[in-house]
């Protein structure tokens, strides 16, 4: 646990007066968060891995999971996260307006994501397969609605750097602010993999 | 309009609750009076409950554990009173329902709001100035952490006189907490105070983690930093990665009774056993949040006053560290008794016998320092002794329960009472009233009275020796936790000695209530010019006391282990640089305040169901995050004449009044 060795002489003139609350250190915070997050969703999983086959006598997955739609709904948020990475390749390129266009696109396939999700939902709700119904049903829609409520954080997020980028520029904190909302939608990605496979897939199988 | 807010939820009818819900309301209305009258609003306003400096951050947190100590001391009077009366034929005077809701407010605002913010609250004061830093990574993030925590004590003070509290205790019963059973509004409260102050936990954790990584003055490596910044650390790894599983289980327990989910039910594919594993998962390394940062306490106190390198140091680190890994891995033992196959109690009985080695091997490290060093018995000493001591003592009992069938003979009874308050008051507690005496000079500028300390103390320790040690036999009679009656009237005398404890604890009390104002009224007698009051060995005692804004006007370069010590050592710790700079640091802002006001109306619209004010708390919060992100200029410039004249201002104030021992050592 040696920490790497630091001159004094490494400790500059600017080192000695600003405030260190830099860039660095919020995405080393941020990372920290998304740990914590993390954990958040582990336990999700955990709890739909103890309830989740306790239909009590309700619907099961295999009535319930339409997996072509579902198909749908996962490429929708893979893209997302793809079109995210072309717009942080053009923030290093400095062209704002490409960077506009790819937020907008990102926003519009999260949006329509979240959109699909809610009808999903709505369907079975009004089948009376709502979260009430069972404890299967109670972990299924906590652990994926959790899910979607980050996502729509994370557009509000959007909306708001959208509107930064037009009134503030590409300034050092709407990057650094991008960098993160980044690094939280390709999060969200990850643990939508989960999802697809724990609860869908293998509800499944 | 209100939902189920009506004039009938203010329990007018119950003496006892409504006295003390008269005399809270007088205080607040005579402090409030005060503040009125000496025209202090705008000062406390803008210089205290805006600010973003981490050492009145942490002043603010300890305020809050001391006046949330006194009303969970209350808790624990009433509760010791009724049981030293009520045997037989007497059944004292709280009414079950009552009762039921003194234990659980008793123990949540305990570990809560007492124990959590006074550790958090010497974080604060202590750790950027213990790393050489100038504040914490995230100033506005950490105000926020600070009126989350108010907002949850807030809550829980409003159930005294609005509504009810929880009747299942501090760590809730499945399936009693849900709707079908307790559908008044005192779980709600329970929950939302603990999710409120939670989050804010979860947010401190990340801050100061990030700030011990990253922020550590040039040199100082991991294994030159002193104790409490190690204990800090793991702590705070601890708070990151269990808090969240706490925000999660109280989150599902809001499904159930918001929604009508099923999780922790007993019918329809829920699982009572859920909610002991996720909150004990939660509940078991809490124990050790609350702990770690108290060894690291007693780790600077032993070896400033015994002027010595504390033993084993590399002993220390690596014993907390393997505390932090092996508290993630005995939750289990606090439900032994659910019936799982033999294996796994096994399994969670060894790990958690394992857990008494580290501690084992800190305990030696601590005599050890003292062993032959030059020890000043200070108050901070005696509250280190007291609970080498008797934490031995209660570590041995938590040794006796880890064997899953003894657990089954005790589970639940007065035994375990003793046991958990024999390692939290000791363990936790006198840790951090240690670090008060300690640190207090540091936040003020002045030494708390030894004497009243001294006081406080053995109130403290006797207190504590008469009103647990009679528990333990107790347990062993067979006394179940948790009564409001009794029939059994071999147990009367042992609570009766268990009640004058109390008392003896109420004094410990006083006097540290005592020592504050002796030590204020006295304070130019007890001044402490230095900065360093104690001959310390660590980096804060560098700077000036109170520090200046900015704590180092240069931000140290560290040589060694205990540097400050060794600096002194070599008549260098006071040298003055060639010149200085400009320093920015962090405005003041309101944000802080207002997420914890949003915060507490929330959590109350959500108790008493009055949703629009609910969906308006959570739009208005979501309004003020969004309004931290657009502001980029949130740093003000002292400029370099203007530190040049408070460090000249120190030099000077430490050359008219120095101790001949530093003279010498300013003179080489």
């Amino acid at each position: 646990m040696q920490n790497m060795q630091i001159s004094s002489a490494d400790l500059s003139d600017s080192a000695q007066m600003k405030h260190p609350d830099h860039l660095e250190i919020r995405t080393f915070g941020f990372w920290i968060y998304l740990m914590s997050d993390l954990i958040i969703f582990s336990i999700l999983f955990a709890t739909f891995a103890v309830l989740g086959r306790n239909y009590a006598g309700g619907p099961a997955p295999k009535q319930l999971f339409d997996l072509p739609y579902l198909f749908v709904e996962t490429m929708l948020l893979l893209t997302s996260s793809v079109t995210f990475g072309f717009a942080m390749v053009f923030l290093q390129r400095e062209k704002k307006q490409q960077v506009l266009v790819a937020m907008l696109i990102t926003f519009v396939l999260g949006l329509s994501f979240v959109g699909m999700e809610i009808h999903e939902f709505y369907g079975m709700i009004t089948t009376g397969a709502g979260p009430e119904r069972s404890g299967f049903l109670s972990s299924f829609f906590t652990l994926v609605g959790t899910h979607g409520t980050h996502v729509s954080f994370g557009l509000i997020w959007m909306t708001v750097m959208i509107i930064q980028l037009v009134t503030k520029g590409l300034t050092a904190g709407v990057r650094s602010r991008l960098a993160r909302l980044g690094l939280f939608w390709h999060f969200l990605d990850i643990i939508w993999v989960g999802v697809f496979t724990v609860v869908y897939l293998l509800g499944i199988a | 309009m209100f939902g189920k807010l009506s004039f009938s939820a203010i329990p007018v009818n119950n003496p006892i609750i409504m006295l003390a819900v008269t005399g809270s309301l007088l205080l607040a209305v005579v402090i409030l009076a005060l503040i009125t009258y000496y025209k202090k609003w705008s000062y406390l306003w803008l210089e205290w409950l805006t600010s973003l400096d981490h050492k009145r951050i942490g002043v603010m947190y300890i305020i809050l554990a001391l006046v949330m100590l006194l009303r969970g001391f209350a808790d624990a009077l009433l509760m010791r009173s009724q049981q030293a009366l009520a045997a037989g034929a007497s059944h004292g005077y709280l009414v079950p329902h009552h009762f039921d809701q003194i234990f659980s407010s008793h123990g949540t605002i305990m570990i809560i709001f007492v124990a959590m913010p006074f550790l958090i609250g010497l974080m604060n004061i202590a750790i950027p100035q213990q790393i050489g830093a100038r504040d914490v990574a995230f100033p506005l993030m950490n105000s926020i952490s600070l009126w989350l925590t108010v907002a949850g004590a807030g809550l829980i003070m409003v159930s005294l006189g609005v509504g009810q509290f929880s009747n299942t205790g501090w760590s809730g019963i499945a399936p009693l907490f849900e709707k079908q059973f307790n559908p008044d509004t005192g779980v709600d409260y329970w929950m939302w105070a603990v999710q409120i102050a939670g989050i804010g936990s979860t947010l401190t954790g990340i801050n100061f983690f990030v700030t011990i990584i990253k922020m550590r003055a040039p040199g100082l490596r991991f294994m030159r930093m002193p104790l409490f910044t190690w204990t800090t650390l793991t702590t705070n790894v601890l708070m990151i990665l269990s808090f969240p599983v706490l925000t999660v289980a109280l989150f599902l327990l809001a499904l159930d009774r918001y929604l009508g989910m099923h999780f922790y039910t007993n019918a329809l594919g829920g699982n009572m056993m859920m909610w002991n594993n996720l909150f004990w998962m939660w509940g078991h390394p809490e124990v050790y949040i609350v702990i770690l940062p108290a060894f690291g306490v007693f780790s600077e106190v032993v070896s400033t006053f015994s002027r010595k390198k504390l033993f084993g140091y590399k002993s220390l680190v690596y014993a907390t560290a393997v505390i932090m890994f092996l508290s993630f891995t005995v939750w289990l033992h606090h439900f032994f008794t659910m019936g799982n196959a033999p294996e796994v109690n096994t399994f969670f009985g060894i790990t958690t016998m394992l857990i008494a080695i580290p501690t084992g091997v800190k305990v030696y490290d601590w005599l050890f320092t003292m062993y032959r060093g030059r020890t000043t018995f200070t108050t901070s000493m005696y509250w280190t002794m007291g609970f080498l001591t008797v934490f031995v003592l209660g570590g041995m009992t938590g040794v006796l329960m880890a064997i899953p069938p003894a657990d089954y003979v005790v589970h639940n009874s007065l035994f375990l009472i003793a046991h958990f308050h024999n390692m939290l008051i000791p363990g936790a507690l006198f840790g951090y009233f240690a670090g008060f005496q300690y640190w207090f000079p540091k936040a003020f500028g002045f030494r708390l009275d030894e004497k009243w300390g001294k006081r406080a103390f053995w109130g403290w320790l006797v207190g504590f020796l008469l009103a647990f040690m009679p528990l333990y036999f107790l347990g062993f009679m067979g006394m179940p936790r948790r009564m409001e009656h009794y029939d059994n009237l071999a147990w009367q005398p042992f609570l009766i000695i268990a009640a004058i404890g109390a008392l003896f604890i109420l004094s410990g009390i006083a006097s540290t209530g005592m020592q504050l104002i002796v030590s204020i009224k006295n304070r130019k007698k007890n001044l402490d010019t230095t900065g360093d009051p104690w001959d310390g060995r660590t980096l804060e005692w560098s700077t000036s006391s109170p520090p200046a804004d900015y704590n180092f006007a240069v931000i140290p370069t560290v040589q060694s282990m205990d540097d400050f010590w060794e600096r002194k050592e070599q008549g260098v710790a006071y040298e003055r640089p060639e010149k200085y700079h400009d320093i920015y640091m962090p405005k003041n802002v309101p944000h802080g305040v207002f997420v914890g006001a949003l915060a507490m109306t929330f959590g109350f619209a959500m108790v008493w169901h009055i949703w629009w004010l609910a969906i308006l708390c959570v739009v208005s919060i979501i309004a003020t995050v969004i309004s931290i992100a657009a502001s980029d200029d949130r740093e003000y410039v002292i400029p370099a004449a203007e530190v040049q004249r408070i460090e000249d201002e120190r030099f000077k104030a430490m050359a008219s009044s120095i101790k001949p021992a530093q003279d010498q050592q300013t003179e080489n």
